[in-house]
């Protein structure tokens, strides 16, 4: 009891900063190093392009780049979860563009209204997804087996959908509308201060109820301090997106992009579902020890199912958001370099690779890196070969990274 | 020290695994308020016989009462329903989650949100809770937010321990304890076992390690070859004795063991 009374109150006397670096050191030492290597390396990103094209970090940039990871972004916050099962699903690629192109065909073909378009396309995808995992579920088969025979499977459905056709064109005002819009600037506004307002009450309400619960609470200044923060952040990339973005006279372009959005939430529902439900808490119990979650009175079985259904449902949704950026889908839709990137964002961003450690946040880092690679050697003109090879690099480092720490957490008997 | 009748009973308990006679009629008994050195040497059927009680095995014959009534025990859910805990040796914890969330593995408390579907956990509830259980059986953990990979081996022990015991159970069985750990992590770990003691819990402890079997328990069962062939008041024994009886150098309970082997050779 003494020990852990003095550990709680030499935590909370040093406040915001003394506590977060605390706990980043003891992290370290641990092998817990989650998504800091990612931080440092996106501001590394940034400053090499903006030196050398200092178009890189300009508001049209930065939007145009956001709207451009969206899609894989999305699909990467499902390969989080799975990944965090301790799986792997190698379908997802060509489920979002076997489902985008579902979408086309029922919205151009078919004449469709858009709301069923859409829901069937995400319908397919979770359909997709309790096929497989109840295949590696109840089957027992490798699910790294199962998605690999499912990369065929919705490639070959894709290419018979889409038929003599080989592209179709999108034209339904909903559907092209779903990433080609920005939002209002007075909405972005009370979107950024109305997110700023709940985060400040949940952390003070947080605050509160631990003290009164009797167990250990941040610090005003910690929890002040984190809240400045974080709504700081909020409102200047809120205040980023609102201003006039077009480089040439004429119609303003300004507003946060849809895209960006319907991608920001996904990450935000998927970490709060993950952190803050017994759902959330058995898919990191399963990817931890599967055992001990049985043993538990865990139903691993539906975990696991329930977890690749997301991951192929939010596959879907990155589809219909890369077929409504492009305004079209076609018979390689799903199965580009998106496939292989969004199972990197995720290990880039700070997920393992091993199970049970993670978060959807590495989703979006991961992809931000992945992304600012692409785009910023676009913009100094280099070819996609050299792309290639340096997201090849830093995958390498990610996933190194990922090995040194879990070699970490053994070698320190823990 | 033992009181009234036992809590546990199982009687003529026989379990065969093929050509092997692992259990071959075995009576157990633990009282609230004691603990029980379970001890023998490897293949005895130590394992065996609390995979019976836990409900894991189901015996070929034999009797199971709780409380004085008879029960059926077909699974390890029966026998948690009646207040039996098992800590087996790997403790069964997810490394990745931190002590409260493996303390409450599986019994999250929620608020249900959408029932079955979103259930929202209760993270300051369970804390509160699980930091009234941890300071009454005096667990020293760094902090309940740590992740237990990130424990000693006697705080993982500890961890595995207190969530047997709280849920109201009557009885809990560990596994080799002490079987991994350092000097002063078994110290902890056997000082756990006696607070146990005093909260009124009847313990079975199977241990290899006879030192720590005497420093802890109140008797002491041995079995040998599937037989249960001696049971010793702690107080009132050595462990030459209880060694003799491991060994079959000499059968405790007045017979020769010599004499018994060759009745069952022939």
């Amino acid at each position: 009891m003494d020990a852990e009374t003095h550990f709680e109150e030499s935590e909370t006397k040093n406040g915001f900063i003394g506590e977060q670096w605390k706990a980043l050191i003891r992290r370290i030492a641990e092998g817990e190093i989650g998504s800091l290597p990612v931080l440092l390396g996106l501001i590394l990103i940034a400053i090499i392009f903006q030196l050398a094209n200092d178009n890189f970090l300009t508001p049209l940039n930065l939007t145009n780049l956001m709207v451009q990871i969206a899609s894989t972004g999305t699909i990467a916050v499902g390969v989080v979860l799975v990944l965090l099962l301790g799986e792997i699903d190698l379908s997802i690629g060509w489920v979002s563009g076997f489902t985008a192109g579902i979408m086309a065909v029922l919205s151009v073909k078919q004449q469709q209204p858009a709301w069923i378009a859409l829901g069937a396309a995400i319908a397919a995808g979770a359909g997709i997804g309790l096929l497989q995992g109840w295949w590696i579920a109840k089957l027992k088969v490798a699910s790294f087996i199962v998605t690999l025979a499912g990369f065929l499977l919705w490639n070959g459905a894709l290419l018979y959908i889409l038929g003599q056709t080989g592209t179709i064109n999108l034209n339904d005002p909903v559907i092209i509308a779903i990433s080609n819009t920005n939002l209002p600037v007075w909405f972005g506004w009370v979107l950024g201060v109305g997110a700023m307002l709940v985060f400040a009450y949940t952390q003070v309400r947080e605050r509160s109820r631990r003290a009164k619960a009797g167990i250990r609470f941040s610090s005003m200044p910690a929890t002040i301090g984190k809240i400045i923060l974080i709504s700081a952040v909020v409102l200047l990339i809120v205040f980023l997106l609102n201003l006039n973005r077009n480089p040439r006279q004429g119609e303003p372009i300004q507003g946060i992009p849809s895209a960006m959005l319907i991608f920001l939430a996904f990450v935000i529902i998927f970490d709060l579902l993950t952190r803050k439900t017994a759902w959330g808490r058995y898919v990191f119990a399963v990817g931890g020890n599967a055992e001990a979650a049985r043993r538990a009175g865990i139903n691993v079985d539906r975990i696991r199912i329930s977890v690749f259904i997301l991951g192929s449902t939010l596959a879907a949704c990155g589809g219909i958001l890369a077929g409504s950026r492009l305004f079209a889908v076609n018979q390689s839709s799903g199965g580009g370099p998106e496939l292989l990137n969004a199972i990197a964002a995720a290990v880039i961003g700070g997920t393992s690779l091993f199970g049970g450690r993670g978060n959807t946040w590495s989703a979006l880092l991961g992809i931000l890196v992945i992304g600012s690679i692409s785009n910023g050697m676009n913009l100094l003109a280099l070819e996609s070969s050299i792309r290639f090879m340096v997201t090849g690099a830093v995958l390498l480092v990610a996933v190194t990274l990922d090995a040194y720490a879990r070699s970490r957490r053994e070698v320190s008997g823990r | 020290m033992p009181k009234d009748g036992p809590i546990l009973e199982v009687k003529h308990v026989s379990k065969r695994f093929g050509a092997v006679q692992a259990l071959e009629d075995v009576d157990f008994e633990v009282y609230l308020d004691e603990v029980v050195g379970l001890v023998g040497d490897n293949g005895a059927g130590k394992s065996t016989l609390i995979k019976v009680i836990s409900g894991v095995y189901q015996p070929d014959s034999g009797e199971y009462y709780f409380e004085g009534e008879p029960v059926a025990v077909g699974n390890p859910k029966d026998a948690n329903a009646l207040g039996i805990e098992t800590v087996y040796q790997d403790l069964a914890l997810c490394d990745n989650l931190d002590v409260v969330g493996n303390l409450y593995l599986g019994k999250e408390k929620t608020q249900r949100l959408i029932p079955r579907v979103i259930e929202v956990m209760e993270e300051i509830d369970m804390e509160a809770e699980a930091r009234r259980v941890t300071a009454d059986l005096h667990i020293n953990i760094p902090s309940l937010r740590a992740r237990v990979a990130a424990l000693s081996g006697g705080q993982r022990q500890s961890v595995a321990v207190a969530r047997a015991v709280m849920w109201n159970s009557k009885i809990v069985i560990l596994d080799e304890p002490t079987a991994a750990l350092g000097v002063e992590q078994t110290k902890q770990v056997k000082d756990l076992i006696c607070r146990l003691r005093e909260q009124g819990l009847g313990v079975v402890v199977i241990s290899h390690n006879l030192a720590d079997v005497f420093d802890i328990s109140d008797r002491i069962i041995v079995l040998r070859l599937g037989r249960r062939v001696a049971t010793f008041n702690t107080m009132e024994t050595n462990p030459d004795q209880v060694v003799a009886a491991i060994t079959g150098a000499k059968l405790a309970e007045g017979e020769d063991v010599y004499h018994q082997r060759a009745g069952a050779n022939s």
